[in-house]
């Protein structure tokens, strides 16, 4: 008798060998991913690190009564004040042009800056402290090693007169870093040491909430109908057909469309989230659609068909056990959808999204901007100090991604414990 | 005499072009457990559905003849299925509760036709059923368990009492015992013993012994036809029929 567990029977070695390849290139495919996302991750997280800092400088202000009246702290030139501090640190400067170059060693927001701190602590007044102000963006690339100064003058943002006398103020120790917390708490802004990214985050935050309330009701209760309650006819083919070729179409066509009807026809307000959420919507849609029946499909078909024995009607049927059981389901397909939507920048540029927004929208009507389309305008900005800040936005975009997705795996785990 | 509780004439049910059931005359007796047998395919869960115009979800499925139950006609364009499929429940051959709790599965029928008017009206409904179903000694204290989580024996009583918590006038059921191991049969089969004083049962079988022992008449379908219908003793020890002779000793099926 033969051994009953031989190993050369049946091509087994070739089989197994064919398993162990099989899994073998499955890993690979995964360790490439993974590597992939790591250097994607990592080169970020060193793009970003230039925009998490802030660099300020020192300024002697003068703010005796001369400079601000007691009486009228606001009405006082700041600008001037931290001018003249600059100009008594190096008196030797006297050429129009030079003076021009040593102010701005300070950002122009730094003005701002000193009237908020003499208003919130009027004991400064009549001394002349030390008072810290943001730097220029020129000024913070330098002392955090991102200008080449072996380049010639002429070939670099700043001079060698300007270096010696950040090297002097350096030497002093009036230069510092801190958490550039303005990041997350300003607009956008022309200069880049003050830019921030909270009128994008909201803006996308709106947009998103306007796409979620009309796409997700209004495709689950598409997907619903179709799969539980049309008719199997030419019609619904049909629609079935137009759906999938829908969630194919590029998302600068519902841009388009998007322009010519909500903003041409019905004459919404152009770059407010509203219409974005409109026009991302319309993308969303048929994505919400096609994994919603997907998931209604899933739900085993003798569950409605015990529904209906008992005398339940189709709709009660439907609703009272097919829609729990396959609704995680149409969530996960929603946020995709939503994901989706986050990122894409082309249909918002059509609809006029792109607009430079300082303020903060506080509605859905008000211009606004969104997180790609703020990447995308700091990623082509000429200045190196905004393709810095360009990281740090990415780095808003996936956390404002991950928190969407766990916020949807939470809402899955609470729906599908109820068996 | 009386008419019969169902009553079936020239019963044709056709899917798309293929006839299923050729002209089908049969009376079902009220309170008596009648059994519907026959080779695979023959036609007897098309005649179960046709009961409660389950059929009816089949888009290719049409229903020609008549079929009345109690005096009304059933196929009536007035006729509404939701009120008819409340008087006439249905067990399928795979357990299937609802992914609700063993409660809710239970109470669901009574919450939708509002036949309790209080929580604690439902609450009695409800251990009645189960009670009723031999199921309440086994799972009192895991009401709110789901129901998916009892055994497939479980599973199908916690059917039938989701299915007599409503108080139909007649139960189908379609293989009930198929996907259940001997012991779940005998307790099931001791059941629907039981209920007959309350119900009157419809219940398709591949079992002649199941048959044998349940019922108080046998229907002996075959390729679509009604062979022969009687008294279920008179019908396995003395068929008129060759062809039911020769299914009841194995010969055909
Ligand atoms: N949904 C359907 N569509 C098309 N034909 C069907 C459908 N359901 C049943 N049939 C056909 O109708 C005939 C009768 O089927 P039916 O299910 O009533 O048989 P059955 O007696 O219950 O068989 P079984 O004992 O295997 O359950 C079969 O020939 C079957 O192929
Ligand atoms: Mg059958």
């Amino acid at each position: 008798m033969t051994d009953f567990i031989d190993k050369a029977g049946f091509g087994l070695k070739a089989r197994h060998r064919a398993e162990k390849r099989f899994q073998w290139t499955g890993r690979l495919a995964i360790l490439i991913s993974l590597a992939f996302l790591a250097w994607m991750v990592v080169t970020i997280m060193i793009g970003a690190s230039g925009a998490v800092r802030l660099v300020q400088i020192a300024v002697p202000v003068d703010l005796s009564v001369e400079n601000v009246d007691p009486d009228d702290i606001a009405g006082a030139g700041y600008g001037a004040i931290i001018k003249q501090g600059l100009r008594a640190q190096f008196p030797e400067v006297s050429k129009r042009a030079e003076k021009k170059r040593l102010y701005n060693l300070v950002s122009p927001e730094g003005s701002f800056e000193l009237e908020r701190q003499v208003l919130s602590d009027p004991t400064l007044l009549g001394g002349t402290p030390l008072v810290w102000v943001t730097a220029s963006d020129d000024l913070s690339l330098y002392v955090r090693g991102k200008i080449n100064t072996d380049l010639p003058e002429d070939q670099r943002q700043i001079s060698d007169q300007e270096i010696a006398w950040v090297d002097q103020i350096q030497d002093q120790g009036r230069i510092r870093n801190v958490a550039n917390w303005g990041f997350l708490t300003n607009g956008d802004s022309r200069e880049p040491e003050i830019a921030g990214i909270l009128a994008a985050f909201v803006g996308s935050a709106l947009s998103l909430s306007v796409c979620f309330l009309l796409s997700f009701p209004v495709g689950i209760a598409a997907a619903t109908y179709l799969e539980e309650f049309a008719p199997a006819n030419r019609v619904s083919d049909v629609i079935e057909v137009n759906i999938n070729n829908l969630a194919a179409v590029p998302s600068i066509v519902f841009g388009l469309l998007g322009l010519s009807i909500f903003l041409g026809y019905f004459g919404l307000p152009r770059s407010s989230p509203l219409v974005g959420g409109m026009v991302l919507s319309l993308m969303t849609l048929p994505t919400i659609i096609i994994a919603s029946r997907a998931s209604l499909k899933s739900v085993p078909p003798s569950i409605k068909e015990a529904a209906l024995a008992i005398g339940a009607t189709p709709v009660q049927a439907v609703f009272h056990h097919v829609f729990p059981v396959a609704l995680p389901g149409m969530m996960t397909g929603a946020i995709v959808g939503m994901a989706r939507a986050l990122g894409d920048t082309a249909p918002l540029l059509m609809i006029g999204m792109v607009a430079f927004i300082v303020d903060v929208p506080r509605s859905i009507l008000e211009p606004a901007t969104a997180l790609p389309v703020q990447i995308f305008l700091w990623a082509d900005s000429p200045e190196r100090a905004f393709s810095e800040k360009t990281s740090a936005a990415i780095i808003v975009l996936l956390v404002f991604l991950v928190a969407m997705n766990m916020v949807a795996i939470l809402l899955r785990r609470k729906l599908e414990q109820r068996f | 005499m009386n008419d019969p509780f169902i009553m079936a004439r020239s019963v044709n049910v056709f899917y798309g072009d293929k006839q299923a059931l050729f002209d089908v005359d049969l009376d079902i007796e009220e309170k008596r457990v009648t059994a519907l047998i026959g080779p695979s395919g023959c036609g007897k869960s098309t005649f179960l559905r046709a009961i409660n115009r389950m059929n009816d979800l089949i888009p290719i499925c049409r229903f020609a003849g008549s079929l009345k139950i109690s005096g009304h006609e059933i196929y009536d364009p007035d006729v509404d299925v939701v009120a008819l499929r409340a008087q006439v429940g249905m067990v399928f051959q795979k357990p299937n509760p609802f992914p609700k709790s063993i409660f809710e599965n239970v109470a669901y029928g009574l919450k939708i036709h509002k036949m309790t008017s209080s929580k604690t009206e439902l609450a009695d409904r409800v251990e009645w059923s189960l009670k009723s179903a031999g199921l309440w000694d086994e799972i009192a204290d895991r009401l709110d368990e789901p129901g998916n989580s009892l055994s497939g024996g479980q599973q199908q009583r916690l059917c039938i009492a989701r299915t007599i918590a409503v108080e139909p006038k007649v139960i189908l059921m379609d293989e009930p015992c198929s996907a259940l191991d001997p012991i779940a049969t005998a307790v099931v089969e001791d059941l629907i013993d039981g209920l007959r004083k309350d119900f009157t049962i419809v219940i398709v079988t591949h079992s002649m012994q199941q048959a044998a022992r349940i019922s108080q008449r046998t229907a002996f379908f075959h390729l679509g036809n009604l062979v022969e219908v009687g008294d279920t003793k008179t019908v396995f020890t003395n068929p008129q029929e060759e062809r039911t002779q020769n299914y009841i000793t194995g010969r055909i099926g």
